[in-house]
């Protein structure tokens, strides 16, 4: 009796189907990821089952770690308009060329006397700055943060026309008082309701 | 296709010179295996990085044109936020012999579900009051977590934070029980 030949068949697949659809989707990823910007400060926020997403319009940010206060202004335009008021306010001439750098600058933490150096530095001289600077001063004499606030608001209502959500970003570990005295400062503004900045937690069980 | 001709210039004398069929297929397997580690970590980091918002509004402070109603204090459940990731939790008005019962995070659910049950059987279905007070010893990270525990226990009045008004019995109890 003759043997069953097994047939021995090649194992390789065609993987150029399978190599268009992985790439097409690579770049579909990459596309519509968007860089975030590095926190200058280090906060690990807390977790929520809740499911609202962030919006990425009209928004200031407040970061809260280590007892200093960051803040950052969503939007190019209004930055710069911000920038413009607060100069105003403070009396400080800011240059063309500052603006358009303090329009792609992320969350800031300095006090607005060292401001204008701050801008012209470069990447890793700024979070060495900040380290050092000790976040944007919030005390009852010299509150320049809640001045923020409301220029940035005052400009959001200006060049878009709505209102500005205003969103805390904490540390897990912060101590509530430290949040406590932010959120002061911004009923003291008449802003009662705001967001808490929580990453997704997986279903309660 | 555009290939290369590279084998070395006719084979045999006398014969056609036949250019060698070189394989054309590429091995992808690598290409693939490399296409999908960064399609992982695009999608894990687009998705994981987006973070939630969760509103909060809190009462007015200067505001006295509403006219503030008394609630029912059997229907009220006050939970003061303590240090050491304690709550210490209470019905009503404390005293003597309605000592808060302090719990840890991991418990409070059950006790908000509990309360919220016995106030809806008691009262034919009406909604528990909350009042969230977090002290000087609670971290950020309670007070998230406390809100998140009253939406996922399904709250559905507003909860009243109150970080103002601490009351005395409060302070005392939460000092004794070494959570203040």
């Amino acid at each position: 009796m003759p043997r069953a030949k097994v047939q021995r068949k090649s194992t390789s697949i065609d993987m150029t189907a399978m190599c268009d659809v992985s790439f097409l989707l690579l770049t579909f990823f990459i596309l519509t990821a968007t860089a975030r910007q590095p926190d200058p400060l280090d906060v690990t926020i807390p977790s929520s089952t809740y499911k609202l997403k962030v919006p990425d319009l009209d928004m200031g940010i407040l970061s809260i770690g280590k007892g200093q206060v960051f803040y950052e202004i969503v939007g190019k335009d209004i930055k710069m308009s911000t920038l413009d008021k607060m100069g105003e306010k403070y009396s400080i001439k800011f240059t063309p060329e500052e603006r358009e750098r303090f329009g792609v600058i992320g969350a800031f933490g300095v006090p607005i006397g060292s401001l204008k150096q701050f801008i012209m530095m470069d990447g890793e001289k700024r979070t060495k700055f900040q380290e050092t600077a000790g976040g944007i001063p919030a005390d009852s004499t010299n509150n320049q943060l809640a001045e923020w606030i409301l220029q940035s608001r005052t400009s959001v209502a200006e060049l878009h026309s709505t209102q500005m959500r205003v969103s805390i970003k904490g540390d897990a570990n912060e101590e509530y008082p430290a949040v406590k005295k932010i959120v002061d400062i911004l009923q003291k503004q008449k802003i009662n309701k705001f967001s808490l900045i929580t990453s997704a937690e997986g279903g309660a069980e | 296709m555009a290939e290369l001709d590279t084998s070395g210039g006719g084979g045999k004398k006398g014969k056609k010179v036949r250019s060698k069929k070189a394989n054309t297929k590429v091995d992808l397997t690598a290409m693939v295996d490399l296409a999908f580690l960064l399609i992982t970590f695009f999608m894990l980091t687009t998705s994981l990085s987006k973070p939630i918002a969760m509103d909060i509004a809190k009462p007015d402070k200067d505001d006295n044109s509403v006219e503030r109603l008394a609630v029912r204090e059997s229907e009220t459940m006050t939970i003061l936020l303590g240090k050491n990731n304690k709550v210490a939790w209470y019905m009503g008005i404390p005293s003597a012999s309605n000592a808060p019962t302090v719990e840890s995070f991991a418990d409070i659910r059950k006790s908000i579900l509990n309360n919220k049950k016995k106030v809806a059987d008691a009262t034919g279905g009406r909604q528990i009051i909350m009042v969230i007070k977090p002290t000087s010893g609670a971290t950020y990270k309670n007070f998230v977590d406390i809100m998140d525990e009253l939406a996922i226990t399904k709250i559905k009045t507003a909860p009243a934070i109150d970080d103002e008004n601490i009351l005395d019995s409060e302070k005392d109890f939460m000092k004794q029980a070494g959570i203040l």
